[in-house]
């Protein structure tokens, strides 16, 4: 009896395989989608495959692509933040106020904000793991409280709705060397946001597929109950996801900082969601479980490509829009058609 | 099935005599009982079950047969009797303190995520890694080849154990969730349920990875409430009813008819000897 069943089983392997191979990769419908939209730009556009036009889309994704990969982490942990937008206007603010106005030491300014975006993002973990609810819900709400926040506090400390004079704050040139310098490299400019990016794409990687804390955010995002059965951290893990996210943010909040030399007070408002459209680009599922680093990094590749791509072909701005609407469905019916090949029967 | 390799000489018919032919029982249980406020949802229940032995626990909805695992398997603490694992007397108040003694438990629902390879599963929160540092990271190919060699010596041939465990049948997965907690070092499985949720031939391919878990020296407990799933691979039965023991036979002690006829009776008995015509 054991053998029929072994039988029927290796050659419904043989007749799948290959499809099932394909598609275990998360990535591979954003890779694909990326080369297509390259490709379109490049041949329609002047100024797209230019160095100046290939770093200025390159700039743009670093930026989405940072938050896109601790974002992705975190869906894949099976849980979402939408106070992550919020949290790149947070920490530049800080720094901003606490300098300008304060004349606080700027490493100490930089060390201040990350620890208020660390806090922030533990509090989110502590209240979604305490409480049970979705983190949908409670992220919700630090997202509106920090967009009010950053409004508020900026407004009544100094009275605008951005922050002006970084540049001659002590120590800004420094800074600027980790944050918002750029240096040459074939004729294009690149920024050093793109270095973070990558990096960070790579280690992400690293942690997800070759560490033991990598294989338990696969676990808790995919069947909680379960790995905490089996003995999983569950707590520390999805604690650390919360706090990774917001570390992005922070980053985020400093690269952009130190490349313009002000912050505005609405900054990041709104880009929570462009995140995590980035993630389920690249393979994440929505239900957790399910994703890739390089996949959402190449979803944010994606959105910079088109976001410039549009400029420069002087078409209309809101296509973009529509374009993204586009882009989310089509990449969700590809991650539904993996989940009924590779879960159906879970 | 293999030919049962223990035979336990019964002096007289009758429940719950230490025989002096079986094998040293590594786990047993003596009147054991266990009250939930005011219920007693379990009283005066022996059993046992030693290396290479499988004691198959019978009994309708509602018998106790919960209750019965969660003692073994550490979640509720005993409130009556003594529970003797490996000689000595224990008192379990945390699943942790059984596990650590090599008592695992597979419950129905496996403990296993759909989504991820059958090795990530297999090695789940003990994983093994190499290097040190940063550099320490998973022995992915170790894993791989360790989960391939000991599925295979349950039984399971899996071509690709890179496929998500989801894939997988529901016999398959219990069998992967069997091997796993094999490798892990346990002494004794207790398995809750593990074939009713399955068809016939899955069933049939469980109960000989218990049969393999058995000739490789484990004392198995099996949870059942299908008799002729567990008369093929038994040892010893123990059969229980609101909570009371009907008795703890041996094989030579009783047969299949007149295990189902002790068992509480009507349409779904039926069901099941129709089940067993079609085996």
């Amino acid at each position: 009896m054991t053998l029929v069943v072994e039988a029927g089983l290796d050659d419904r392997l043989k007749r799948t395989h290959p499809l099932l191979t394909l598609l275990r990769r998360p990535e591979v419908g954003a890779l694909v989608a990326a080369v297509g939209i390259f490709t379109f730009f490049s041949l329609f556009t002047q100024a797209f495959l230019t160095p100046a036009g290939v770093s200025t889309w390159l700039y743009s994704a670093s930026l989405f692509g940072i938050m896109a990969v601790a974002v992705a982490l975190l869906m894949i942990g099976g849980e979402f933040d939408l106070s992550a937008g919020a949290m790149t206007g947070t920490t530049g603010l800080i720094v901003g106020v606490v300098t300008t106005q304060w004349g606080l030491n700027l490493w100490l300014a930089l060390g201040l904000a990350l620890a208020v975006a660390l806090s922030i993002g533990a509090a989110n973990a502590y209240i979604v793991m305490k409480t049970g609810l979705p983190s949908f819900i409670v992220t919700l709400a630090t997202f509106f409280i920090l967009q009010g926040c950053n409004l508020a506090v900026t407004k009544l400390v100094t009275g605008s709705v951005a922050i002006q004079g970084m540049g001659v704050v002590p120590g800004f040139d420094q800074a600027k060397l980790f944050f918002g310098s750029a240096f040459p490299l074939l004729g294009m400019e690149v920024k050093v946001s793109i270095v973070w990016w990558i990096a960070l794409t790579a280690l992400a990687t690293w942690v997800l597929l070759r560490t033991r804390p990598g294989n338990w955010v696969f676990a808790v995002g995919g069947e909680v109950t379960s790995a905490r059965q089996i003995g999983v951290p569950v707590f520390r893990v999805k604690l650390g996801l919360f706090m990774t996210t917001a570390g992005a943010g922070w980053l985020v909040g400093m690269l952009q900082l130190f490349d313009v030399s002000t912050v505005q007070a609405t900054t990041g408002v709104g880009q929570e969601f462009i995140y995590i459209i980035c993630a389920v680009v690249g393979g994440c599922l929505l239900t957790g479980g399910y994703g890739s680093a390089i996949g959402a990094a190449l979803g944010a590749l994606i959105y910079g490509m088109t976001l410039q791509g549009i400029v420069f072909a002087q078409w209309d701005n809101n296509w973009l829009k529509a374009f993204l609407g586009g882009m989310l469905l089509l990449a969700v019916l590809v991650n539904l058609l993996v989940r009924r090949q590779t879960g159906a029967r879970a | 099935m293999t030919p049962e390799p223990i035979q336990p000489l019964p002096t007289e018919p009758g429940p719950i005599q230490p025989l002096p032919t079986r094998p040293k029982p590594i786990l047993a249980v003596r009147d054991i009982g266990k009250s939930y406020g005011a219920v007693r949802a379990l009283q005066g229940v022996s059993a046992s079950v030693g290396a290479g032995e499988v004691l198959c626990v019978l009994g309708d909805n509602g018998a106790g047969k919960s209750t019965f695992i969660k003692i073994l398997a550490g979640a509720h603490p005993h409130s009556e009797g003594t529970l003797l694992a490996f000689g000595t007397e224990r008192r379990f108040t945390h699943p942790r303190e059984a596990l650590d003694l090599g008592i695992a438990t597979v419950y129905q629902d496996l403990a296993v995520v759909g989504l991820m390879p059958v090795w990530r599963n297999f090695f789940l929160a003990a994983e093994r890694t190499r290097g040190r540092g940063p550099l320490r990271r998973l022995d992915v190919a170790g894993m791989r080849a360790t989960t391939k060699r000991e599925l295979a010596r349950m039984g399971i041939d899996l071509r690709d154990v890179d496929q998500p465990i989801g894939t997988l049948s529901g016999g398959e997965r219990q069998s992967v969730a069997i091997a796993r907690a094999v490798y892990f070092g346990a002494k004794v499985v207790i398995l809750d349920e593990p074939t009713s949720a399955l068809g016939v031939k899955q069933a049939g391919v469980v109960l000989s990875y218990i049969a393999r878990a058995r000739d490789r020296g484990l004392g198995v407990v099996f949870i059942t409430h299908n008799p002729h799933h567990a008369y093929p691979v038994g040892d010893r039965f123990l059969l229980l009813q609101r909570g009371r023991s009907l008795g703890d036979f041996a094989k030579s002690e009783i047969t299949i008819d007149e295990m189902t006829a002790l068992m509480a009776g009507g349409p779904e008995l039926e069901a099941l000897a129709h089940e067993l015509e079609r085996r």
